[in-house]
């Protein structure tokens, strides 16, 4: 296998910050980071009536699927997206080519708003997602996997 | 692609079932959906067509319960069988941790059943994984039908690497979860060893 991700409590607690600040400056609904594969890793606003595994799962699809559509194009791949809804719109970025941001919003915001504070939260996911691979690379052997035992295995299966 | 969550302790896996078209995937999901504690699941979601087929993918999130203080959680996609939604299928495998191919046991689609066979070994490879690598195991289904194959052809042409293999009738759930427990199994165990 290749590429596991890893989340550490630090970055886990500065990408938390990032999606905090972008909803608040640019008066969305949500903020989503999806891992590629979709996975949700951090969510702010107002998401308890969401479901954001679910929403993770289906927007990573949408992302992928759209990156088949640029492939078959000769684009090395649509990095935005935006769905108008009525009362909802949704906004979905690739981030450093690893995560998906997602911000859903309504006219309380804009369209231009949510693209300029995306802008600056890319950035910024950016740096912390550069410091995560840097960081997971330099630690190869997780302990926590290495002291899982055959039998702590077969625990999880005993009906 | 596994994802190791330090920070929500949870440890998350991506399992794919692959087969022929109305080999039995869809309704191996919606069988483990519908006996699996709500607690335990959320919503499953089906992409599919007017008519039912899977158009894109099915996706049901599970909880197995606890390792080490890690929750464990697979979400579970099916592939669509039918042969020309192959670029669909390709995007579905990325990420993968552990793939089970769900055989239909009639005889009449043994040739499906290689052709789909054939098709997953090459779109694993596409992705840089191989099937000599990557936590596997084969399902033979629709055992209760009375044109299924004897399970020595089937394991000729689905099975050449001998990994374990499953009789099932998904309609009625035999087979479905020893199924899916060998296949999380063997993912977690190739974590272990850090796969």
């Amino acid at each position: 296998m290749t590429n596991q991700l890893v989340m550490y409590e630090e970055e886990l607690s500065q990408i938390n910050d990032v999606c905090d600040q972008l909803h608040r400056d640019s008066n969305a609904k949500a903020v989503l980071v999806i891992d590629k594969n979709g996975q949700a890793i951090a969510a702010a606003g107002e998401v308890e009536s969401l479901d954001v595994t679910s929403l993770s799962s289906l927007t990573a699809g949408n992302v992928a699927a759209t990156g088949g559509i640029a492939s078959l194009l000769a684009e090395k791949e649509f990095s935005g997206q935006f769905h108008e809804g009525e009362r909802t719109n949704v906004h979905i970025s690739i981030v450093a080519g690893r995560v998906i941001l997602v911000v859903l919003f309504d006219t309380r915001s804009s369209l231009g708003l949510v693209r300029l504070r995306v802008k600056r939260a890319s950035t910024e996911l950016t740096r912390i997602l550069d410091e995560l691979v840097r960081k997971s690379q330099s630690n190869p052997s997780s302990a926590i996997l290495a002291e899982i035992t055959d039998d702590d295995i077969d625990n999880l299966f005993n009906d | 692609m596994s994802f190791i969550n330090y920070a929500q302790r949870e440890i998350n896996c991506k399992i794919v079932y692959y087969g022929p078209g109305l080999c039995g995937k869809t309704t191996n999901l919606q069988y483990i959906y519908n006996k699996t504690n709500p607690e335990a699941k959320g919503k499953m979601i089906s992409l599919a067509t007017e008519t039912e087929r899977t158009l894109f993918f099915d996706f049901l999130p599970l909880s197995l319960g606890e390792i080490r203080g890690f929750r464990t959680r697979f979400h579970l996609y099916t592939v669509p069988g039918q042969v020309f939604y192959d670029a669909s299928r390709k995007l579905i495998l990325k990420g993968v941790d552990g793939v089970v191919f769900v055989a239909d046991s009639q005889i009449e689609r043994m040739e499906a059943n290689i052709e789909s066979y054939e098709n997953l070994r090459d779109n694993l490879q596409e992705q840089g994984y191989s099937l000599d690598k990557i936590p596997y195991v084969v399902q033979y289904n629709k055992r209760d039908l009375p044109n299924a194959a004897p399970i020595t052809e089937l394991e000729e042409v689905c099975n050449p690497k001998k990994v374990a293999n499953f009789e099932a009738v998904a309609t009625k759930g035999v087979g479905v979860f020893d199924t899916l427990k060998a296949v999380a199994k063997l993912v977690l165990t190739e974590l272990k060893r850090g796969g």
